[in-house]
């Protein structure tokens, strides 16, 4: 169905003899005749605005999203309130449907939109240069990887708490099935990452050592102390943090992060089964000409005037070409955006207040799981917005029991961490209030209760059976 | 030439840390509900932060202001004619946007169980068979986050392939008017590249590609229709030359808008394409993203497919079937980002493939190639014709490259100089100085959803600059004179940086 063009029978009559050819036919002659396809697509003919939205919505009936079940799922992406001027100002057509900023003149509010992004997040993480962003969590972990071999000539060891997101520590591994590195994993105790093993693994190969805080099971690293290891190797240092615990956890570069990164969604991005998001990469000074992706930076205009350009382009693809830094070109400006207003709206004491909220929330909401019979805490690390547990009946069951009440309850750490199978992540939002929380618990113990009963009569009738047997 | 200044201009810029006052907020945050001990009672000190990062402290009010005015200096597709060549700057139906926005897509956790995400999987699982057959390839992951991603995941994607057979190739081949995120992917995939130069109706050189051609090369990337928007009319033979030698044949989908419904990169001979969901199918391009760039892919490269794939799967009883994400993938490349890729993007591209259909794709593409082709017909008279002249002068697919060589030549105005001309008309410019082997060049591309007189009005812009330029040359080398700001110092940016507001 023709849809979103314009040209009339006798615009395209005027337009061919302009061209100067019979029919748009013979101007796809360029492609030789056994290339072309000679047959309509296999895919059905257009449909109305109306019928598209109808079959669209449809399929979006048959999720559950967090409207219509109350959602403790987290690992890396959550759901916090998008407040409503980040919509409106987001769907705006200057912010909606312009590119790439490479005419500045007139791409102002998009390229001041980003300085104000790196000034935000430079804040946040307390490095002095922040990236326009990349395109999400894990993959930003992967480019540090890469920037990391760059910046120390060439060293292909690359060191990873096991705390890292499942997710980046394989999007680093397929990463450098290309580039060519090595990787260490260092293992977990007691929910944080162990530091003798750690300490062991760093040697004068390592080019970076990674961490990431709130670890995968919500325990706070000491970044600090584990980035020793780092310092004493000549190492760089990636830690990858929860940008929403910023507000009240020690930022990565006051405990001697080189890079900091990570998954942007929870700043002003909705869920969007997983994206689009985008991910920020902030770095020390040393490293401000390695970046990957776009900046933008201040400059004058030819009468003076304050203005915004994207700077440093000489470390980019379309400049560099096989030497650039990094091959991103299109990355998640909007979404960058949506961080920006998002923050800006918070404020610095909203901010500081919604971490507060969180860590207190989620310590409520840890005390009171691990009260109900069958739990305990997987383990015993501070958390500040998601908290691992242990249950004493089968996950899956669990889970299912409690989705059939209406309650996503978690995660289940099995999925990524074999040696937790009896593992349940738990994340907290602003949005999850006590009475849910409360809910939470009341709808783990019902689940695991029944669980537990059914097993304890499972085996009832098995030592009966073998009674029987052995009669 | 000397203006006044607009009202815009007299505009300074200020961020918004620069409106902020202590006490000023916007946000009111839900009350606690739970015990509040200080947070030194729950989380030991030393892991605390001091002081909160220093961000504004704005009402609402001025928020909304504040992006409002940065909005108003933007130029965006929605105000203006932007042909930025190999970019498809189409509209934007505002349709995508209302399917996407629908809390079971905008509000679905991505860790969802497959059996309470059914519809997010069918409608990826959809897109997926409809990617499918417009590539002529039969399998598709959506997973890639934009073009260039897809770009390193065809390579990692080619180098488990060549590691399966037990062969470690070293190069990947492609023309000197590729795309900068090919060779940069290259290099990052751990090849090294290897160019091939351009015959004098465009395409690839066959004696080079001859000559450079053996057992070493891993891959050819290319575009095609190439970045000089022609059809390279020896692909059945080039894939030849790359499949007999082993290599793997890429297919770069940044053009793709030129050949839907008309001609397949599976049927041509491609192993590997990414498609550019934020080009060809109208997923906004968001000032810079966000796109995705999901890959289909032949049945020799299926095993190496990141994991998860979206499957579906007949039901127990035969009856009907579910979908699910499939992670017992072997031989897989294995991740390369966080969960199932930009799913918002999935939803408005699917939307605009059912809106089109199989006759609407084939009908945007054609009025794109015609579009095109009447525009470089209109840009072929006059003075255009003659200091802006085509590089490659036969008709063109859904773009044309003119050079600006004549223009500087004679009148002493660079293509650069021309570009931010007419941003005083109203238009965004067209990409310049790409590809790299026409000199000045001015990359055009309209798009179909253009009308005839937006094409018009755009060749009449161009040829009032250029008469201007006869007379006053210096009044296209001093301009823009009424955007925001005027021509803007990129060296001192860049030797000079300041990439953050110091507070």
């Amino acid at each position: 169905m023709s849809r979103y063009t314009s040209a009339t029978p006798a615009d395209r009559a005027e337009m061919l003899a302009a061209i100067g050819v019979e029919s748009a036919a013979e101007l796809f002659e360029q492609i030789p005749e056994p290339l072309q396809l000679g047959r309509p697509l296999a895919l059905p003919a257009g449909i109305s605005e109306a019928e598209v939205f109808e079959r669209l919505a449809a399929l979006a009936a048959r999720n559950a999203d967090a409207e219509r079940q109350v959602c403790f799922l987290g690992a890396g992406m959550y759901d916090h309130y998008v407040p409503a001027i980040v919509d409106a100002i987001t769907e705006r057509s200057e912010f909606l449907t312009p590119y790439t900023p490479y005419q500045p003149e007139i791409s102002q509010g998009g390229l001041q939109a980003m300085f104000e992004f790196q000034t935000a997040m430079s804040e946040l993480t307390a490095l002095p240069v922040s990236t326009a962003g990349l395109y999400e969590g894990p993959s930003s972990v992967a480019s540090a990887a890469y920037l990391a071999i760059g910046a120390t000539g060439g060293r292909r060891r690359l060191v990873v708490s096991r705390g890292v997101h499942p997710h980046s520590r394989e999007t680093l591994a397929t990463y450098s099935a290309g580039f060519g590195a090595e990787i260490a994993e260092v293992g977990l105790a007691d929910g944080l990452t162990d530091a003798a093993a750690l300490a062991a693994a760093v040697d004068g190969e390592t080019a970076a050592v990674f961490l990431q805080s709130p670890n995968f099971l919500g325990a706070i690293e000491d970044v600090e102390s584990l980035g020793e290891a780092a310092k004493r190797h000549g190492a760089l240092l990636v830690a990858a943090v929860d940008p929403m615990t910023l507000g009240v956890l020690r930022p990565p570069g006051e405990c001697g992060a080189d890079v900091a990164l990570g998954e942007g969604q929870p700043l002003g991005n909705r869920l969007d089964f997983g994206g689009p998001s985008f991910g920020f990469f902030c770095g020390s000074e040393e490293l401000i000409r390695k970046l990957p992706g776009r900046i933008a930076g201040e400059t004058d205009d030819a009468d003076g005037r304050r203005g915004y350009v994207l700077a440093l382009q000489t470390r980019e693809q379309h400049i560099r070409r096989e030497k650039a830094t990094h091959n991103i070109c299109t990355a998640q400006a909007l979404n960058a955006l949506a961080a920006t207003i998002h923050l800006a709206w918070l404020g610095r004491e909203g901010f500081r207040e919604l971490g507060e909220l969180l860590v207190r929330r989620t310590a409520y909401a840890r005390e009171r799981l691990a009260a109900v019979e069958g739990i305990e805490p997987l383990h015993g690390a501070p958390v500040a917005r998601e908290f691992a547990l242990r249950l004493e009946a089968p996950v899956g069951t669990v889970l299912e029991r409690c989705a059939e009440r209406g309650i996503a309850a978690g995660y289940p750490l099995g999925r990524d961490y074999p040696e937790h199978e009896d593992g349940l992540l738990v994340a907290i939002t602003e949005r999850r209030s006590r009475e849910q929380i409360d809910a939470l618990a009341e709808a783990l113990e019902e689940a695991i209760r029944v669980e537990r009963d059914d097993l304890l009569s499972d085996s009832d009738k098995k030592s009966s059976q073998a009674e029987a047997v052995g009669r | 030439m000397t203006l006044a200044e607009t009202p815009m201009q007299r505009e300074r810029a200020q961020t918004i840390f620069e409106k902020s006052k202590p006490g000023r907020r916007a946000a009111v945050l839900p009350p606690a509900g739970v015990p509040e001990p200080p947070l030194s009672e729950l989380i030991p000190a030393k892991l605390l932060r001091d002081e909160p990062p220093r961000l504004p402290e704005v009402a609402e009010p001025e928020i909304v202001r504040h992006y409002n005015r940065l909005s108003r200096r933007n130029f965006d597709l929605d105000t203006g004619f932007y042909p930025l060549g190999s970019c498809t700057m189409k509209h934007n139906p505002r349709l995508n946007e209302r399917v996407a926005a629908l809390p079971g897509h905008a509000r679905l956790h991505p860790a969802q169980e497959p059996r309470r995400a059914q519809g997010a999987l069918e409608l990826c699982w959809l897109l997926q068979e409809s990617l499918a057959e417009i590539c002529g390839l039969p399998h598709v992951s959506l997973q890639p986050s934009a073009g260039s991603h897809g770009e390193l995941a065809g390579l990692l994607l080619t180098r488990a392939f060549h590691a399966d057979r037990g062969e470690a190739r070293t190069k990947v081949l492609a023309p000197d008017t590729s795309h900068g995120t090919n060779p940069a992917s290259v290099t990052m995939a751990g090849y090294e590249i290897v160019k091939l130069a351009t015959d004098e109706r465009g395409g690839i050189e066959m004696d080079d590609l001859r000559a450079k051609v053996d057992d070493e090369v891993a891959c050819l990337m290319l575009t095609n229709p190439n970045t000089l928007g022609l059809f390279d009319e020896n692909i059945a033979e080039i894939a030849a030359l790359i499949h007999d030698t082993g290599g793997t044949l890429y297919y770069d989908g940044a053009n793709l808008n030129a050949v839907m419904g008309h001609s397949r990169p599976g049927d041509m001979g491609f192993d590997i394409v990414h498609v550019n969901l934020h080009k060809s199918f109208s997923q906004p391009h968001g000032g810079g993203g966000p796109g995705a760039g999901p890959i289909a892919v032949s049945e020799r490269i299926e095993p190496y497919l990141p994991r998860p794939q979206v499957v579906r799967r007949a039901d127990g009883n035969g009856s009907g079937s579910s979908f699910d994400l499939d992670f017992d993938r072997p031989k897989s490349i294995g991740r390369l980002r966080g969960f199932q890729g930009n799913f918002g993007v999935f939803v408005r591209s699917y939307a605009y493939i059912l809106s089109l259909g199989a006759d609407g794709l084939a009908e945007a593409s054609e009025t794109a190639v015609l579009n095109a082709n009447y525009l470089k017909a209109r840009l072929a008279q006059g003075r255009a014709g003659k200091y802006v002249p085509i590089a490659f002068d036969r008709h063109c697919m859904h773009e044309f490259v003119l050079s600006g060589k004549p223009m500087k030549r004679e009148l002493g105005v660079a293509t650069l100089d021309l570009a931010k001309r007419l941003l005083d008309f109203g238009f965004h410019p067209p990409t310049v100085y790409f590809p790299l082997l026409v000199e000045e060049a001015l990359m055009v591309e309209p798009t179909e959803t253009e009308t005839k007189e937006s094409l018009d009005a755009f060749a009449a812009a161009v040829e009032q600059i250029l008469a201007e330029a006869e007379s006053d040359p210096e009044l296209a080398k001093q301009a823009p004179y009424t955007t925001p700001v005027r021509r803007l110092d990129e060296v001192k940016a860049t030797r000079h940086p300041v990439l953050r507001q110091p507070l």
